[in-house]
């Protein structure tokens, strides 16, 4: 067997290491050995011994060079700053910054105020998610009254979304024949308490 | 408006009054944000600075609150004039450190300010008297509401608000108070209550945040973490953190007038002796006497009138305050000292005559917190 380093000599000293459950194994002839000043096996990391001083923190953390496609911001500028070039960085740079963040903070996701803009969408679906909850529940208890009302909201709700964000689109798949025409049809169909009355908007 | 009238008035926070105003100086909320796809101000190039300045800068005097407001580039303003903003809280010392390409918005009564450019695209503040953090919070919100509507912030769906530094993600807000607290100095209990405040993640500083020494018994307190709670839950914690140290402080302060009583009273009473009579003062031995003098008048021992005179001098007797006046001349520190006295002895000169003799038996001390809690 020859040396890891020089790949030259036959090794004599055999170095083992557990590094986080994994075994790692090093073989070095006596001239390696000595130069790495392998005497106390527990003072490095084998992979420093190999490929230099600091390598085995870099492979755990993301391969050196990432720089943000956006902005042209580099993870060695974030290093040296601590400030990120610009807002895509955090999605360029999500894997090493998790880590970072969960240790700042109090969680990693955001749970306070949203720009009003996006707020429509994302309390939607928040809130068909606890509608969609309560209904199961209602089913799962058998109070099918509640259970009927909570659909019709579900209903209410998709309509309204499905009438904001999409236009033309229309799924008909045995609905009622359609005599309306446009995408508003759809809700007027499937909301039962909603009277087909179109017209009659102030 | 002009800054020589802004700086002509002391604002809102300063001479009005707040809830608990005696202990909690002053509440304030900030809120960071950027605008979406241009880089953050630290990596940007200048001409890409002054495009996001003038898209801010034209939402931000839109506001209806902001009419009359005093706008200014950074470069247009004098060394002397950013430190007199940064003495009041309305800009930071990172601010005041900007030149081209960031500006500053405020408006008259000095509750909001707008940094644009500073360490993110915009950071604006709403600031008052006393402990009113759900208010100032409630101010900032609906500036930062109203500006949404011409400005896109970058906004991320599960990281909230994105900002140059991770330590701000998330709601991007800072809620600080800034707490005078000689009570446990002199008790030796200040440490003990910024190590807990600390564990419990927020943040204790000196008077100008972060890296600064607390002066005067000042402590900021504010939250450390932004990602992971609504924004109310993080005022309400801070608020929470704040009823107690208050009451902690008052405790102090009953304590050390049962059992210290002389020491006390010979503390408050050498500070008054020393800036009645000192001719050559610096800004931090006279800070740390006015906060003596602050307590004596919290305590009774002086008569009405010393409160606003006394807050004052607080902020009258930082370097850039004093020279507002001489703006042509620079003042080396020996000069500014020796100025610094005389204004302060003037000032306790024209105020009635006390003898720090004897403690009232019913100290005026503020209210129990404990009945404002909600």
């Amino acid at each position: 067997m020859f040396c890891d380093v020089c790949k030259s000599k036959e090794a004599t000293v055999f170095l083992t290491q557990i590094v986080e459950g994994k075994m790692q194994k090093v073989n070095l002839c006596e001239g390696c050995s000595k130069e790495k000043g392998v005497n106390d096996p527990t003072g490095f990391a084998l992979a420093d011994l190999l490929l230099g001083l600091g390598a085995a923190q870099e492979i755990e953390k993301n391969p050196l060079g990432i720089r943000c496609s956006v902005c042209g911001f580099s993870q060695t500028d974030f290093k040296k700053t601590g400030r990120l070039g610009c807002s895509a960085c955090y999605d360029a740079f999500a894997e090493g910054l998790s880590g970072m963040l969960k240790n700042m903070h109090r969680g990693l996701i955001h749970t306070g105020k949203v720009p009003a803009r996006l707020a429509l969408a994302l309390s939607r679906a928040r809130e068909l998610a606890a509608l969609q909850q309560g209904l199961e529940k209602a089913i799962l208890e058998e109070k099918f009254e509640d259970a009927a009302g909570l659909r019709d909201k579900i209903r209410l709700l998709e309509s309204e979304e499905g009438k904001e964000s999409k236009s033309g689109e229309s799924n008909l798949s045995g609905g009622e024949p359609d005599l309306l025409d446009g995408p508003n049809r759809l809700s007027l169909v499937q909301t039962e308490d909603v009277p087909p009355n179109p017209g009659k908007k102030s | 408006m002009k800054l020589s009238a802004i700086i002509a008035n002391t604002g809102e926070w300063l001479s009005g009054s707040g809830p608990h105003d005696q202990i909690v100086v002053s509440s304030r909320v900030r809120l960071a944000r950027n605008l979406k796809g241009k880089p953050f101000p630290g990596w940007a190039k200048k001409a890409e600075r002054v495009a996001v300045l003038d898209e801010i800068r034209g939402a931000v005097i839109q506001l209806p609150e902001m009419k009359e407001a005093f706008s200014e580039k950074l470069e247009d303003l004098s060394p002397l004039e950013k430190q007199v903003l940064m003495e009041r809280h309305l800009i930071s010392r990172e601010h005041a450190a900007k030149g081209a390409g960031s500006a500053v918005v405020m408006n008259t009564a000095q509750t909001l300010s707008f940094m644009i450019n500073e360490e993110d695209h915009l950071r604006m503040q709403a600031i008052r008297a006393g402990l009113q953090l759900d208010e100032v919070f409630a101010m900032i919100n609906q500036a930062d509401s109203e500006l949404e509507e011409s400005l896109d912030f970058a906004f991320h769906n599960e990281l909230g608000y994105l900002t140059a530094c991770p330590t701000n993600v998330g709601t991007g807000m800072r809620a600080s108070a800034m707490l005078h607290l000689p009570g446990l100095v002199m008790s030796e209990q200040v440490n003990k209550i910024i190590n807990s405040v600390n564990k419990i993640g927020l943040a204790v500083r000196g008077l100008h945040g972060e890296g600064s020494e607390a002066m005067g018994n000042l402590f900021q307190v504010s939250n450390q973490t932004t990602l992971g709670e609504a924004e109310e839950e993080i005022i309400g914690r801070l608020n929470k953190v704040i009823f107690q140290i208050l009451e902690h402080e008052q405790n102090a302060r009953q304590i050390l007038l049962q059992q210290r009583a002389e020491t006390l009273l010979d503390q408050i009473g050498r500070a008054y002796g020393i800036l009645c009579h000192a001719h050559s003062i610096t800004s931090k031995e006279a800070l740390n006497l006015l906060s003596f003098i602050k307590m004596g008048v919290d305590l009774g021992l002086f008569p009405g009138g010393y409160r606003l005179q006394v807050d004052e001098l607080f902020i009258e007797t930082q370097p850039a305050h004093l020279q507002k006046g001489l703006q042509a001349t620079k003042l080396g520190s020996e000069e500014r000292d020796s100025l610094r006295a005389a204004l302060i002895r003037t000032k306790l000169k024209k105020m009635p005559e006390t003898e720090i003799g004897k403690i009232p038996t019913t100290p005026p001390i503020v209210q129990s917190p404990t009945s404002e809690e909600s």
